[in-house]
């Protein structure tokens, strides 16, 4: 056995329950497998962006985290792996998911493996994960899964191992797939550390030099 | 002019009084808020003469530091702190005269050196000066600089600082400014002692750390923060404090930030403060007041509730040198501002005093003051630096010999 990772879904659905939570469940589901099969055991924390709505709005205006909040922001900085699902609204991501995202330090998440998925009532909405969600993972500097897994309504009620009648591989393969490539980037990576400035400061002379 | 032998300062000592364990004070961010309650917005004109008399009646209540922001835009009206400060002391007699803060990153260092060495003298010593990088990003372009650059300058711009009150003749070469060659900051420290230093940082470790290096003290300005973010700073300064061989963790010196709002019952203070916390520009709209209490030092309620809290904030930080709130804060009236200071020289800081007195080891320094830093140095001396010639009355310059 290596040693654990800390695998960390955010799931930015709305109503509970949510078919943003549905997805999410099933690629935590896969991804555990995936990296059980690979004997890497796996710690998840399950973010549910709801119930930290009113924290996130307070920290856009005050500067700083409840502690509850802060938990959740510390849990996410120092994953090994992020399963990130939004639904889309608009045409992109959630306002809330933005916001979480927002609030977390600048080059926190940098390097770190991410799946991005999406849920929408229409298929119509499935580049928003192209368009909105994989660059904005870029722009932290994550390090984002190719599969990029969207479940519209209909994809709930398609039959199991069946395609669509465009080809579309069916939802499970589409989790399994995306599942694979996180576990295989998380399980390549040494456990993270993630300093502590407060613990180890930049040394003065080293300041004084002009390094940061 | 140019000839006199060096004769020793003649000033009087700072007041007869002995120095405090812990200073207590107020300071302003010089903001001009609308009253939410009348909907009236003071003029600049009236905020300036506010400030002078919140000043005064904080010294007049028994309380010890009055601070002044530096902010060069509006709503702020303080852009110029050295002027105000001058004129306060001018009017004072025991007060000490401190800012909160002196932007380190804009403005050039040899003008704070100048300055500050000139509110020194005037003030006889009561004064000192807290550094700050600044919350505005555009102030950093309208000075010339990058706000990206905040740290860089706040390290180069203090080490250029430090030198020219320390150093007769400065040779400088740094990155953000012109080079210095055969530099001289006039007038030279009062009793040849710099003014006493505060650096205050909410989040960057890299302001503790540069604290702590160079043994001065750290303000952290925890108005908006929850303690353990102050503990975690106030912690780092400590430890590095130590590090850097200036004396033990417990003897760092640390000031930290506050703000109270009292009447006779809690129940009244928070209805009177309520309108004011809900509507303030930086508190309103977001957490309750009862939770931004919480979080926050933020305290409303009865005199005994403000003891209560205040007297407890060493058990985060350890026993500390300076406590400073903010009072003059949300649009409250003068007339409040003034009653809240009253309660605060009365009724709270006399019995804060008694309490961190108790238990406070002999080993934890006083609040630094300029008398105390005069003897530690071993007496004053006159730090004039006389020019052989000057170019007014046209002699010949010397050679300069060094």
């Amino acid at each position: 056995m290596s040693a654990p990772r800390r695998l960390v879904v955010v799931s930015a659905g709305m109503s509970q329950p949510s078919s943003t939570r549905l997805l999410a469940d099933r690629l935590t589901e896969a991804t555990v497998a995936a990296l059980t099969s690979r004997s890497v055991p796996v710690e998840v924390t399950v973010v549910e962006l709801r119930e930290h709505a009113h924290d996130l709005t307070n920290m856009l205006l005050t500067g700083f985290a409840t502690p509850e909040l802060q938990r959740v922001l510390d849990a996410t900085v120092a994953a090994d792996g992020i399963v990130a699902v939004t639904p889309v609204y608009s045409g992109s991501y959630t306002g809330l998911f933005k916001t979480f995202f927002d609030v977390i330090d600048d080059g926190a998440l940098a390097g770190v493996p991410t799946l991005i998925a999406a849920t929408a009532g229409t298929p119509r909405h499935s580049l928003a994960l192209e368009h909105a969600v994989r660059p904005l993972l870029s722009y932290l500097r994550a390090v984002t899964v190719p599969t990029a897994v969207f479940g519209a309504t209909e994809d709930f009620g398609a039959t199991a191992g069946r395609a669509a009648s465009d080809g579309t591989p069916p939802l499970a393969a589409r989790v399994d797939r995306a599942a694979e490539e996180l576990a295989g980037l998380v399980a390549a990576r040494e456990p993270r550390q993630v300093a502590d400035p407060f613990a180890d400061p930049t040394p003065f002379d080293q300041l004084l030099r002009g390094d940061t | 002019m140019s000839d006199q032998p060096a004769s020793a300062s003649t000033h009087p000592s700072q007041g007869a009084a002995p120095a405090p364990q812990m200073q207590f004070g107020v300071f302003t961010v010089s903001d001009l808020t609308q009253d939410p309650t009348t909907g009236r917005t003071p003029s600049e004109h009236e905020r300036i003469r506010a400030a002078v008399a919140i000043a005064k009646k904080v010294e007049e209540v028994g309380l010890d530091v009055f601070a002044l922001g530096e902010h060069h835009n509006p709503p702020f009206f303080s852009s110029s702190p050295t002027t105000t400060l001058a004129y306060v002391a001018a009017q004072t007699e025991r007060l000490t005269l401190s800012t909160a803060t002196t932007l380190i990153t804009t403005n050039d260092p040899v003008k704070i050196a100048e300055d500050y060495a000139m509110l020194q003298h005037l003030s006889e010593g009561r004064m000192d000066l807290m550094m700050g990088r600044g919350n505005t990003g555009p102030v950093y372009p309208w000075f010339g600089q990058d706000i990206r650059n905040g740290i860089p300058l706040a390290v180069e711009n203090y080490a250029l600082l430090h030198r020219l009150w320390r150093e007769d003749v400065v040779d400088w070469e740094g990155r953000f400014r012109t080079p210095l060659q055969s530099f001289t900051s006039t007038p030279r420290p009062l009793d040849g002692v710099p003014p006493f230093v505060w650096h205050g940082s909410i989040r960057s470790p890299e302001i503790a750390e540069q604290a702590a290096y160079y043994g001065d003290g750290f303000f952290h300005n925890n108005i908006f923060w929850p303690i353990h973010h102050t503990k975690q700073m106030v912690q780092l300064y400590r430890r590095r404090f130590e590090h850097y061989g200036h004396g033990s963790a417990d003897q760092a010196i640390v000031g930290l930030g506050g703000q109270v709002f009292m009447r006779k019952s809690s129940q009244d203070a928070v209805r009177e403060f309520r309108p004011y916390f809900d509507n303030a520009p930086v508190y309103g709209h977001g957490p309750s007041l009862e939770e931004f209490s919480e979080m926050t030092p933020l305290t409303v309620g009865s005199p005994q509730q403000v003891i209560d809290r205040y007297a407890a904030m060493r058990d985060h930080v350890g026993d500390y040198q300076r406590q400073l709130f903010l009072i003059d804060h949300a649009g409250l009236p003068l007339e409040t501002v003034l009653e809240q200071i009253e309660i605060l020289g009365t009724e709270v800081v006399p019995v804060l005093r008694k309490e961190l007195a108790v238990g406070r080891p002999a080993r934890v320094p006083d609040a630094p003051t300029h008398a105390a830093r005069v003897e530690a140095a071993g007496g004053g001396r006159d730090a004039t630096v006389y020019a052989d010639a000057d170019g007014v009355t046209g002699r010949a310059p010397a050679p300069v010999t060094r």
